[in-house]
């Protein structure tokens, strides 16, 4: 088996944050993450399944991983040495092309009675992730036993798969788990018909959250920030009425949302930047998860509306004050689960996610292909992807010597 | 700077004239915002257009101006006979944007308003408003208007309310008088409408000013403005310069008759100040002086004080060119009947400004200066930039534009991507939102003008900052929309490259480069005219 393994190792973890500072990336140059090789892992139960991974993306919570960012929240809900990758079309053995639902749920860890959200099928928020028959990892791609995506072969519970239709290619079936979550943070931003919201960031995420609240919700109008041409061009074409530079996010919403605004007009500031709007955007929501983009959202949502935080946000700094003046809600969107339609409908996730691949033919989104040895190059490349042009840049598989040795 | 002007006997002014370029011509001083570029144009299809010198100023202007005031135009009775006691009178004057640099104290303004006040005290009128004409421009701030009022005037009225910025978006304040027979609606102050007489003070610093004009536009609202304001209009007045064929007059005409018919009785006057800009002596002067007539001591200090510019950072050359007040001279102050009066001010106007140019050019060229009529203690932003060359400096012209159909404007600017944020609020999101999508002013017309017009916030800021109002960026685009029409290619030189493509433009870090480009269009070997205002020039091309 060829896989990419990320250990405990604290000395090449810090070098990985010093060189992703410099160079967003780079840090799989440095930090503790190899490619090896290695006979097949065991099998972690009794009921899991082998999958042959054909094409598993790379996310920002990889790239923080590999850089060294990711918060130390982490530590615990993951086991070392893990296999990253949880964007997975792969292969069963009988050849049954499958998508990964990643969440390791109670279902995956041998535990009944579930836990309540489990229960009652939001399994992103399980209260059992270090407990039951495997070892800590909230997903597949951070659990030790499990391992992941980013490798010729890994295990997955088969209450993680969902079969993939012979239309799907394999490009549009790797997109089907980041456009859940973007499915998700559109549902769980509770959009109020006729409403007007913003999506702070056009990566990935930024799309496909524009993509399903075009799909699934009913907005008078969506603004979307995005800082290179092809990320304003793709966010215009998958729905957003409103496409504008990041630093320009709060004179758009307060225009759409026809608002006051309290102007900053200090001598060091001459350049007409709005610091807060009187009213704003019904619903914000942050595809990016810095202080800057927290901060925004937060000067630009009305009071008594709603910011989502989908981007992965690690540690922030924050002036609250508005939160608590404003009476806003701030809301987190992890995963996947069960939905509630504006129609009252309750529908997986997942059942969405491939809906909605297909209907708005989100792959693609899908940039670029990368063998597994060329996995720093991979990383440099997704790290810089809105940059280079590109949006979702995945390893290829389906090549690779050891994934076809049956 | 060094505003002193020593006043000496002086040879008779030299009137405009057209320079035909050859091999000896020495390069030519372009403006260029805040510094300035000299410039060799191509020898044997060039000329540069230049300004008359600065005719004699009034050697009396109190005099002048009490005469024009006993001795009105058309059937207009002296003003002393129409001041009564009890009395309602309203004194309306031009704003900030005129003129242009500011002029030096006294301003004209407060001459006339001294006059007329006196008369007034003498006539035992006790009702009086001074109202800054503002129509949708920015308020004047205390500084501002202390300048063009004076101190005891200010001192007397402002502090009891008495002398302020008109509020077009005031509800209360403002009327609609009645419409004009093409359904025109005209919006008027409410004080000026209901007093018994309204004295307009205007400063006809170019030919598009004044006549009714200074009433119907200057104490009107986005109700009345959007009538003649607009692409269709602007298009149509061939050119703004020139009242008898600007659509724009026309229409401010027609409101002014259903301003007569509806009562409100106007005594106007009018004046008209020199070309002595940047005055006879002084740091400047040599901008007014040709650049054959230079001698060395002219040429050590442009070269001087350009490189002195290049070294200062841009805020400092701001403050410093921002304090420039003109030597201007009144060279004639007229008042009575609105018509009358005008007729008299637009030959005076002409008599400075006007010259006379033989045919079409395949390029125009110009240098625009660090200031337009809307920058006043502000930044020239590239809609500014845009409105001062596209909508001023192209429709100086009398008969037809400077250059031929489809022909090629080059201007000279920094056009740095920068805003006043407190000036020009909506300016930003015009330049954010609206040029990001669309630049064609038809286009804009449609789809925005509703939206900037009746944007709260702005309106907020009009009334209670010091904001252009909302629609203020959309007026300047359609300002330029003749020119955008006629022209087939507008080059800017040596501005921010990314703003100027946001404007639509093309950029050009020389002239030779921007030549370049024209070739395009016009062909290798095209006729150039330079524009060479300021001082102010205009052009009678036949």
């Amino acid at each position: 088996m060829k896989a990419l393994r990320f250990k405990r190792n604290i000395p090449r973890y810090a070098a990985a944050k010093i060189a992703g500072n410099i160079m967003p990336g780079s840090g799989a140059s440095f930090g503790p993450i190899d490619l090896i090789q290695e006979e097949s892992p065991e099998i972690p139960g009794k009921d899991w399944v082998k999958v042959r991974p054909r094409l598993s993306g790379i996310c920002g919570s990889d790239l923080a991983t590999v850089d060294g960012k990711s918060a130390r929240y982490f530590e615990p809900l993951v086991s070392f040495p893990f296999t990253p990758g949880h964007e997975v079309v792969g292969n069963l053995d009988d050849d049954t092309r499958v998508v990964l639902e990643p969440v390791l749920s109670c279902a995956s860890r041998n535990i009944s009675p579930p836990c309540t959200p489990c229960g009652e099928g939001n399994i992103g928020n399980c209260e059992n992730v270090t407990l039951g028959e495997i070892s800590s990892g909230i997903q597949t791609g951070s659990c030790h036993d499990t391992g992941g995506g980013w490798a010729t072969e890994f295990y997955a519970h088969p209450s993680q798969l969902h079969s993939v239709p012979d239309e799907f290619s394999d490009e549009a079936a790797v997109m089907v788990e980041p456009t859940a979550c973007g499915v998700h943070a559109a549902l769980a931003a509770e959009l109020p018909n006729d409403g007007v919201v913003a999506i702070l960031g056009s990566g990935t995420l930024g799309q496909v959250t524009i993509s399903a609240l075009r799909h699934f919700t009913n907005p008078k109008t969506i603004i979307s920030t995005a800082r290179y041409p092809e990320q304003k061009r793709v966010a215009a074409q998958l729905g957003s009425d409103i496409v504008v530079n990041p630093e320009e996010i709060h004179r758009a919403v307060r225009r759409a949302c026809g608002t006051k605004a309290i102007a900053n007009v200090s001598e060091k500031s001459p350049d007409g930047r709005v610091d807060r709007l009187t009213g704003g955007a019904d619903v914000v929501i942050d595809c990016v998860g810095s202080s800057k983009s927290i901060s925004d959202a937060l000067s630009i949502t009305k009071p008594n509306g709603r910011i989502v935080l989908v981007g992965m946000p690690a540690t922030v700094e924050l002036e609250l004050t508005p939160l608590w003046h404003r009476e806003l809600q701030l809301v987190g969107a992890y995963t996947y689960g069960t939905e509630k339609l504006p129609d009252g409908e309750a529908t997986s996730t997942f059942d969405l996610a491939f809906e909605l691949v297909k209907t708005a033919k989100l792959e693609e989104l899908v940039s670029a292909c990368y063998p597994l040895d060329d996995y720093q190059e991979a990383l440099k490349h997704a790290a810089n992807a809105g940059a280079r042009g590109a949006f979702k840049i995945v390893f290829d598989l389906r090549d690779e010597r050891e994934r076809n040795i049956k | 700077m060094n505003n002193d002007n020593k006043e000496t006997s002086r040879p008779s002014p030299r009137p405009g004239f057209v320079l035909d370029v050859d091999r000896n011509t020495p390069p030519i001083v372009f403006h260029h915002g805040e510094n300035f570029r000299l410039e060799k144009l191509p020898a044997g299809r060039s000329r540069v257009v230049y300004p008359s010198e600065p005719l004699e100023g009034l050697q009396d202007p109190e005099g002048a101006i009490k005469n024009a005031l006993l001795n009105p135009l058309g059937d207009s009775d002296p003003l002393p006979s129409l001041l009564k006691p009890g009395m309602k009178l309203t004194i309306a004057f031009d704003d900030i944007s005129l003129p242009l640099p500011p002029m030096r104290k006294p301003d004209i303004r407060q001459r006339i308003i001294e006059a007329v006040l006196d008369m007034a005290a003498e006539a035992g009128v006790d009702d009086v408003h001074l109202i800054a004409a503002l129509a949708l421009h920015r308020r004047m701030t205390e500084d501002e208007l202390r300048h063009a009022v004076g101190d005891r005037v200010y001192d007397s009225f402002a502090p009891r309310g008495l002398l302020y910025n008109l509020d077009a978006e005031d509800p209360e304040g403002m009327v609609v008088l009645g419409e004009t027979p093409h359904g025109e609606e005209v919006h008027f102050c409410r004080r000026a409408a209901e007093s018994d007489l309204l004295i307009y003070v205007n400063i006809n610093l170019v030919s598009m000013d004044g006549g009714h004009k200074s009433t119907a536009t200057g104490l009107a609202g986005y109700t009345g403005l959007r009538h003649h304001h607009n692409v269709h209009t602007l298009r149509n007045s061939k050119s703004i310069m020139d009242r008898e064929n600007s659509a724009l007059h026309a229409s401010n005409w027609r409101m002014g008759d259903v301003i007569k018919d509806a009562g409100v009785k106007i005594f106007q006057i009018e004046t008209t100040v020199n070309n002595n800009t940047f005055g006879r002596e002084g740091p400047l002067a040599l901008l007014q002086k040709r650049e054959w007539e230079w001698n060395t001591r002219d040429r050590g200090q442009f070269i001087a004080m350009q490189r002195g510019l290049d070294l200062l950072p841009v805020k400092a050359k701001r403050r410093i060119f921002g304090g420039w007040q003109s030597p201007y001279e009144l060279t004639s102050v007229q008042a009575g009947e609105v018509e009358a009066v005008h007729q008299k001010t637009i030959e005076n106007v002409y008599a400075q400004q006007l010259v006379t140019v033989e045919g079409q050019t395949d390029i125009l060229t110009m240098g625009l200066p660090y200031i337009c009529p809307y920058n006043v203690n502000s930044i020239m932003n590239p809609i500014l930039v845009m409105c001062l060359g596209l909508g001023y400096f192209f429709n100086l012209y009398k008969g037809k534009p400077l250059v031929r159909e489809g022909g090629v404007l080059i201007m000279s600017h920094p056009t740095p991507w920068e805003f006043h944020p407190v000036h020009h609020p909506s300016y930003i999101d015009f330049f954010e939102q609206v040029l990001t999508e669309t630049t064609d002013p038809i286009e804009i017309e449609k789809r925005y003008e509703k939206q900037f017009a009746e944007d709260e916030w702005y309106i907020h800021l009009y009334r209670n900052s010091y904001a252009y109002h909302g629609v203020h960026p959309l007026y300047m685009w359609y300002w330029g929309s003749h020119a955008m029409q006629h022209l087939g290619r507008i080059i800017i030189v040596g501005g921010d490259q990314k703003a100027v493509r946001r404007l639509g433009f093309q950029s050009a870090s020389t002239l030779q480069d921007a030549l370049e480009i024209a070739s395009d269009v016009v062909g290798s070997q095209p006729t150039i005219t330079h524009l060479k205002t300021p001082p102010l020039v205009m052009a009678d091309v036949i």
